[in-house]
């Protein structure tokens, strides 16, 4: 049996986007998923705005720098260099908060989409928050872009040079960390180059370096112009021509391809499905908005085995609810913290390999948790949990230690078993219900649940309507479709898309 | 008395999960007796890279007190433990742990070409990757891999925490992360969760969504096995009241009832000392040392310290030279402690570190942490550490 157009159209918005948001609850089932990507493309044609959260003090700051920097070598004082790491800490988590308030609620959704799982693919952890701002702004612009002129834009950015090292990679002192992540996580995958390869690319990207600003700089007394001999090709190569033998290979598409197919299609990959997509990838010069259109244009893409067949990243969660139920959130805090027990911050991959995905993103804890969310964000609850420290972002403070000391707990209702000194943190979101609950409102009472999580769920769920509706409030129509949502968000069913 | 209680529990967990729990869990429920003489590993991991050089201090070493004009342990502080090598003031029962005989100090612990992010360092710790390899599950979850292949044990590994480290995250076997059982058998008896899981009918389905009621279905089960078991034998013994302590009462409960679970993990933190050191180390150390002291205490007089091997480790050590904050940076190579009642070399089982002989001021190391690794597998807990740890690491001593 074939599936509707309303289920292959929330099938697209979940994997092309970060799921249907509720105003377009009634146009699911009018158009053809054809007609609704074509929308889709057209909101996302714009070039994004570049994101700006760094604050005045910062730029100041840069800018005194390199004032400075033209006249005589200026050094922060200890104190400064402080001031400057706290602000830009700061800085990084203002972006995380601003994206993922634009993949709630820009149209762009197709844009961020992709350019959330470029962040993935080059992942780099930098705590100045002006190259994650450009690093961010070269993965949103070319995010439906052509992938070479991506890859060198990254590969020429202060985050990723200096994340990867190559800073410190100069002729005759070669560092090797930037070539290598290149080849191995970047184009061609690992067992695709020798080791001999990276050392000679190694030498081709020495000089690449930034500046102060973060624009690039090319250091030509550190660069290596030696021959060198990459991939079976011999030349006095520099970075960029090197990063052209890699995309001459065929296996970088392929690499790219299957990483994508993963990401936007299924886990599980349909060998015949991927050979083709990469073949045309790669003939098409690596445009990536021609092979998004190839997947999410195609047949299969809206085969049975495909849809609900992914785990959603904690991100895709987080906002994917959030699109469905539009809230005002009290606290910006609540969205880091539920980002970091779940295990995905935006802009702290846990490394370059970015995050694993799948079933790693599901143990005991994190799925207990994830199934707690909505009873949390009605509830005003207490999360009640504390993330693990990240030394690198915390710089040797408590959790917590430099938030607002805890919000105020309403009801007084005492968790058990809390440890003194535990972080106390709720959502406390104001969900604006009325929109969502007027969506439904054609719909006669006794096919209200299931109406609901044929929106909400992506596949079919073994648990009965009735038991949905046990645990529901039926003393009114608006009170069960709030509560049936809430627990329907909070199955196992909805952790798929 | 033994079988008595063996039995009680038998029933005990049939009546209250049972009913709740889908078939191909069942087999879980009855196999879960354990021996005594279970041999249990705590692994302590001190977060955030504590600084070695000030927690065994070289109080010989003119080198030592040169790099460290004002940070450095002078020689009537440090808790000294043979001519040459001394503790931090704060690890008075440490102290007492090495004149017993229960405590191993490794030196120069890292391993090639080391890298001085905390996550990625501590990435490397925990799956024991090479430097450059990334690897996405951690080496003792690819204990409970090779472990409990098709006996779907998720207690074999407990983490006293809310969020499971990537160190317990098998392939296809996981942990479970429990930062106090009770709370977690709240979590699990919401009623809802019970009744839909009963709904979930595909037991053996092996789609996404089969995987994740598969996940529930343990989580659940384990909840109420954990809580059970640590109401069985809870400790009298006094704990500090620390975050520590609790964690560590927490364990020595478990240790004491008839749990599976063969690997307890716990963390403590944060070491990242790059301000007024001194401090913050010093509380840090009070808290392990008064919570590792009680715990030690309360093993022996169950006469259970010979079946624990409890751990330390960090991601990196510090640099030698103290920085212009009173504190230290990031370095490279570290110390471990090893307790246990059951160890066979005991004591400093190697040099210190040459002070001498730096690597751009920071020190080499030469014990390489899989080798420490492959001892605990291979010795303590009688597993494949080749398997598990993809190649073969000669085992060290201490066990």
């Amino acid at each position: 049996m074939s599936l509707t157009n309303q289920v292959k159209n929330q099938h697209l918005m979940w994997r092309a986007g970060f799921g249907p948001a509720v105003e377009q609850l009634g146009d699911l089932s009018k158009f053809t998923p054809k007609q609704f990507y074509t929308g889709l493309l057209k909101a996302s044609s714009k070039k994004p705005e570049y994101i700006d959260v760094a604050d005045d003090y910062l730029k100041g700051l840069v800018m005194g720098i390199e004032e400075a920097g033209r006249q005589q070598k200026k050094e922060l004082s200890a104190d400064e260099k402080k001031l400057r790491q706290q602000k830009s800490r700061e800085g990084v988590r203002n972006l995380n908060i601003y994206w993922m308030h634009e993949m709630v609620n820009s149209a762009s959704q197709l844009r961020e989409k992709a350019a959330f799982f470029w962040h993935g693919h080059f992942a780099c952890r930098n705590l100045n928050v002006f190259y994650q701002q450009g690093l961010l702004d070269i993965l949103r612009r070319n995010a439906l872009g052509n992938f070479g002129t991506m890859l060198k834009e990254v590969s020429k950015s202060a985050a990723m040079l200096n994340f990867l090292n190559n800073q410190q990679n100069r002729k005759d002192h070669p560092n090797e960390n930037f070539a290598r992540e290149v080849m191995e996580l970047f184009t061609l995958g690992r067992g695709n180059y020798t080791e001999h390869d990276v050392k000679e690319a190694a030498r081709a990207f020495t000089g690449w370096s930034a500046d102060v600003k973060g624009d690039y700089v090319f250091r030509r007394f550190q660069h290596d112009f030696g021959t060198k001999t990459i991939l079976g090709k011999s030349g006095d190569f520099d970075g960029e021509e090197v990063l052209d033998i890699l995309l001459e290979q065929k296996q970088t598409a392929k690499y790219i391809t299957q990483k994508l197919y993963k990401f936007f299609v299924n886990e599980k990959i349909d060998k015949d499905k991927l050979d083709w997509l990469a073949d045309r990838f790669y003939k098409s010069g690596y445009e990536i908005g021609k092979l998004l259109e190839d997947i999410f244009t195609s047949e299969w893409f809206y085969d049975e085995k495909n849809v609900g067949a992914n785990i959603k990243s904690p991100v895709e969660l987080i906002v994917g609810i959030q699109r469905m139920l539009p809230m005002k959130l009290e606290n910006d805090e609540a969205l880091m913290l539920l980002q970091r027990v779940l295990g995905q911050l935006l802009f702290y991959p846990p490394n370059v390999a970015g995050w694993p995905g799948g079933k790693a993103w599901i143990d005991s804890s994190s799925l207990m948790m994830r199934m707690r969310i909505p009873k949390l964000i009605n509830d005003i609850d207490e999360m009640n949990v504390n993330a693990k420290a990240d030394d690198d972002t915390m710089m040797g403070m408590k959790d917590g230690e430099d938030q607002a000391k805890g919000n105020k707990k309403p009801g007084g209702k005492q968790a058990a078993g809390a440890y003194a000194g535990m972080r106390r943190q709720v959502i406390n979101a104001d969900v604006d219900w009325k929109q969502y609950v007027k969506k439904f409102e054609s719909v006669i009472r006794e096919k209200l649940g299931e109406e609901i999580s044929k929106t909400l769920l992506q596949v079919k769920s073994g648990v009965s309507m009735d038991l949905i509706k046990q645990f529901s409030d039926e003393t009114g129509r608006e009170n069960f479709i709030r509560t049936a949502t809430l627990q329907i968000m909070s199955m196992p069913e909805y952790q798929l898309c | 008395m033994y079988i008595k209680r063996k039995k009680f529990i038998q029933i005990g967990s049939l009546a209250t999960a049972s009913l709740l729990v889908p078939k191909f869990l069942k087999a879980f429920e009855s196999k879960s007796m354990v021996i005594p003489g279970n041999k249990v590993v705590v692994i302590l991991q001190l977060s955030g890279g504590n600084d070695g050089l000030n927690t065994v201090i070289p109080f010989r070493n003119d080198l030592y007190y040169k790099a460290r004009p004002r940070l450095g342990i002078t020689k009537d502080k440090a808790l000294r433990l043979t001519d040459e090598v001394g503790l931090n003031p704060a690890l008075t029962g440490f102290r007492d742990l090495f004149d017993d005989g229960g405590l191993a100090i490794l030196n120069n612990v890292g391993y090639p070409n080391p890298d001085r992010s905390h996550f990625r360092s501590m990435d490397i710790w925990h799956t024991a990757s090479e430097s450059n390899e990334y690897l996405t599950n951690g080496w003792m979850g690819r204990y409970l891999d090779s472990q409990c292949k098709g006996c779907d044990k998720p207690t074999q590994a407990i983490e006293i925490d809310d969020v499971l480290s990537l160190a317990l995250k098998g392939e296809n076997i996981k942990g479970i992360a429990v930062k106090d059982p009770r709370r977690l058998y709240g979590t699990a008896n919401e009623k809802f969760f019970r009744e839909i899981l009963k709904n979930h009918q595909d037991e053996a389905g092996e789609q996404p969504v089969d995987y994740l009621y598969k996940t529930m279905a343990e989580t659940l089960s384990s909840a109420d096995y954990i809580f059970q078991q640590s109401k069985m034998h809870p400790t009298n013994a006094v704990y500090p009241t620390t975050g520590l302590g609790n964690s560590l009462k927490t364990i020595a409960s478990l240790i004491f009832s008839e749990i599976n679970t063969k690997v307890y993990y716990v963390s403590l933190g944060s070491f990242d000392t790059h301000i007024n050191q001194e401090a913050q180390q010093g509380r840090l150390f009070t808290e392990m040392n008064d919570a590792v002291k009680a715990f030690v205490k309360d093993l022996k007089a169950q006469h259970r310290f010979e079946d624990v091997m409890l751990f330390t480790f960090s991601e990196f050590g510090r640099r030698v030279q103290q920085n212009a904050s009173n504190g230290t940076d990031h370095g490279t190579a570290n110390n471990m402690f090893l307790v246990s009642g059951g160890l066979k070399q005991k004591g400093v089982l190697n040099a210190m570190p040459d002070l001498g002989d730096l690597n751009e001021g920071d020190l080499k190391y030469n014990v390489d942490f899989k080798n420490v690794y492959a001892t605990i597998l291979n010795k303590w807990l009688k597993a494949d550490d080749i398997a598990i740890l993809g190649k073969k690491y000669d085992c060290l001593g201490f066990v």
